[in-house]
């Protein structure tokens, strides 16, 4: 054998054990924790990778002890009407900054994209002070359009650059035939902007799960909590005596999560990928 | 100049409408008419007293009568007021603007003896120029109340003494201080400290967060794409994983595993002989474990976009390096790197701005924790913005963190311009009116 040879074949089983540690390393505390949520005991000292014997308990605890679901029907019905919302709006900006040109447009334009920067809470002093004097504050709809508000920025430039590639002879024929604004965007717009639609609808149902902040900041009495909030109390104490508990919880959030994400994963990928060959 | 637009435009002036109603347009300008007077009638004297109160911030504290509160002013709820009623004022102007230009210039199509529009042409006119600021309003009242509203109150009580213990509403009053607050940020030896520690930490944690997860993304890109892999698909599904997994649970599950006492890891450490690490305790452990944690849950994003760019990269590329002779690091640091790093240089931008105020993997795995008495408030994790949060929500320090907030503005905002005036996508935006 020659060295080249040699080398090559151990280069290649470094990069072979680098490609296993790394999947270890991805796949086990993800392993970890659904184990811990079979495991008998309550407590994180006293969960072993391996249960000694496996039980679903603590699924049982969840409801019974927990307002387990309670917590999810919130966040479920908070994250539907985050989506329709988000997505109307979302809808609207972004079709009236792509097919029209009218004075404003500009600084519209560039106001948005400064925005969507901002994480929400930057500004919760204020927001929670407007809730309050709206009478918003601990109700779930408050918390929809907070939600749905911060979605206005990103969602619209994300939705507006795939309305810009719609060749714009399309709806312009089609208003030249009598089609009224409302039958463009319903015939013409919307089947073609299907993929990225689906997108913007399914991150904004997929992000009420996963805030805990904005949650915290509205939402006060125990039977409005949301998973979030609900799992963070579970495990931010110092004894962690509701660890198992928590991962019973973990799994029943992340399962349907993690498939509706990765399901989702292709489009932002393609659609990234699509803006930054225009950039 | 000719006649008529010189009196409609001065007419409209002095009242809404009338240079409408002298142009003959009488619906249009009695419809303006009546607008303005409801305003002067209904609204005016409430938006003066409320822009009053946002000068005055109130001047009656609450007091005890025979053992009874009276309610004073509640300046902060004055504050808000006083905002929505300029912007209300504002609106107003800028639709009496709008009309003093319309009756000046239906008065110059009557000099020049054109047709004036009837009420019906108006109306058309009004509805296809006016769609479009239609399907704008609902994401104009939501970004006006949800983000322009709350950014001016911030900035404003950056300016004020607005904190516990003494000025804290509705028990006592808050008076306007100027630029004290930033003088003190730089001026009181805790306050200044803790915000440079902060501060250089947070810019330290951006850096090193993005370039990690940038950097190993880039690595497994490269050795999922190189041609002698096998199993291509296998490990890009699992490595996606982390990403997968809703972010506040991995953080959670985190914590938990890094647990100095009961966690995992050292319970493995230890039985191998290596001994516990103190994870989460010690200040320097802790920082680590904030950005291997980054790491872990952010390169499979990285990973992910830069895959898509290395399939895009034109093989003839290759084909004409190797022809020239130029070997396979030649070809990564020659070829590779410049297209991807060209291709996701505003991703990896935004990338450091969303660190910055990656205000959730903080919060949820170390609290900023390990508390450091040196500073105001703070732990040695803290960024800035977990520090804000601090500092308002349990320390009820609102000024300070007002002063904070408009500082990291100002920085985002540099950014994120920055990186949006140089893509090709803004700059090839057609702006024309």
């Amino acid at each position: 054998m020659s060295f080249s040879k040699v080398r090559r074949i151990i280069v290649r089983f470094f990069i072979y054990v680098l490609l296993v540690c790394t999947a270890v390393t991805s796949i086990y505390p993800i392993l970890w924790i659904m184990m811990s949520s079979f495991n008998p005991g309550t407590a994180l000292y006293s969960t072993t990778l391996i249960p000694e014997r496996f039980t679903l308990v603590h699924y049982r605890e969840l409801f019974l002890e927990k307002d387990f679901g309670l917590w999810y029907i919130n966040t479920l019905k908070i994250a539907f009407f985050t989506m329709i919302l988000a997505l109307v709006l979302v809808i609207f900006t972004a079709y009236a900054l792509s097919q029209f040109r009218f004075r404003g447009r500009r600084m519209s334009l560039m106001a948005m994209l400064i925005l969507q920067a901002f994480p929400g809470f930057m500004t919760m002093i204020a927001i929670y002070l407007l809730l309050l004097q709206m009478g918003l504050l601990d109700t779930h709809l408050g918390l929809i359009l907070v939600y749905a508000g911060g979605a206005i920025p990103g969602g619209s430039w994300l939705v507006k650059g795939y309305f810009d590639g719609i060749p714009r002879s399309l709806p312009e024929a089609a208003k030249i035939d009598g089609a009224s604004n409302a039958t463009i965007f319903t015939k013409v717009m919307m089947p073609m902007s299907f993929p990225i639609l689906t997108f913007v609808a399914l991150s904004n149902f997929i992000a009420p799960w996963m805030d805990y902040i904005l949650a915290r900041l509205v939402l006060r009495s125990a039977d409005k909590k949301t998973l979030a909030i609900g799992l963070y109390e579970m495990v931010s104490g110092r004894m962690n005596t509701e660890f198992t508990m928590f991962a019973a919880g973990a799994v029943m959030v992340a399962v349907p999560i993690t498939i509706l994400f990765i399901f989702l994963q292709r489009f932002m990928i393609q659609g990234l990928a699509e803006g930054a060959s225009k950039m | 100049m000719g006649r008529h637009s010189k009196r409609a435009g001065a007419l409209s002036i002095l009242f809404m409408g009338l240079g409408q109603l002298y142009n003959r347009q009488i619906i249009k300008g009695c419809i303006l008419a009546v607008a303005e007077a409801l305003y002067i009638i209904m609204l005016l004297p409430y938006t003066l007293s409320c822009i009053k109160g946002l000068v005055t911030l109130g001047d009656t504290p609450q007091r005890m009568v025979n053992g009874k509160i009276i309610q004073g002013d509640h300046s902060i709820f004055m504050m808000v007021y006083g905002i929505i009623a300029i912007i209300v004022l504002f609106l107003f102007v800028v639709l009496y603007i709008i009309n003093v230009r319309d009756a000046f210039k239906v008065g110059k199509n009557r000099d020049e003896k054109k047709k004036v529009n009837s009420y019906k042409d108006s109306l058309r006119n009004l509805s296809e120029k006016g769609f479009v600021y239609l399907l704008l309003t609902p994401a104009g009242v939501f970004t006006l109340f949800l983000t322009v509203v709350p950014l001016a109150f911030g900035v404003m009580i950056a300016f004020t003494n607005y904190s516990s213990p003494n000025h804290l509403p509705p028990r006592s009053l808050v008076d306007w201080v100027g630029f004290q607050n930033f003088i003190n940020l730089f001026q009181i030896p805790s306050l200044g400290k803790t915000f440079a520690g902060i501060a250089r930490w947070t810019l330290i944690w951006a850096f090193l967060s993005t370039f990690t997860t940038f950097f190993v993304g880039l690595v497994f890109a490269v050795i999922i794409n190189a041609n002698k892999i096998v199993l291509k698909k296998f490990w890009r599904s699992i490595f996606i994983l982390p990403w997968a997994v809703p972010g506040f649970i991995s953080i959670l599950i985190m914590r938990n595993m890094f647990n100095g006492q009961f966690g995992p890891i050292n319970k493995y450490l230890t039985s191998i002989g290596i001994g516990a690490v103190p994870w989460l305790a010690e200040p320097f452990w802790a920082q680590t474990t904030c950005i291997l944690v980054n790491l872990w849950l952010g390169f499979p994003y990285y990973m992910a976009m830069m895959s898509g760019v290395l399939t895009g990269i034109p093989r003839d590329l290759y084909e004409a390096a190797s022809i020239e002779g130029a070997n396979a690091r030649q070809q990564f640091f020659q070829i590779t790197l410049p297209m991807v790093l060209f291709a996701t240089a505003p991703l990896v931008i935004n990338g450091f701005a969303y660190n910055f105020n990656n205000f959730t993997l903080i919060y949820l795995l170390t609290n900023g924790n390990p508390a450091n008495n040196q500073y105001f408030y703070a732990g040695h994790t803290d960024i800035l913005l977990s520090w804000l949060y601090k500092l308002t929500l349990e320390q009820n320090q609102y000024h300070m963190a007002a002063v904070v907030s408009i500082i990291i503005f100002v920085f985002i905002t540099i950014i994120s311009a920055f990186n949006y005036m140089r893509t090709r996508s803004f700059k090839e935006e057609d702006m024309v009116q």
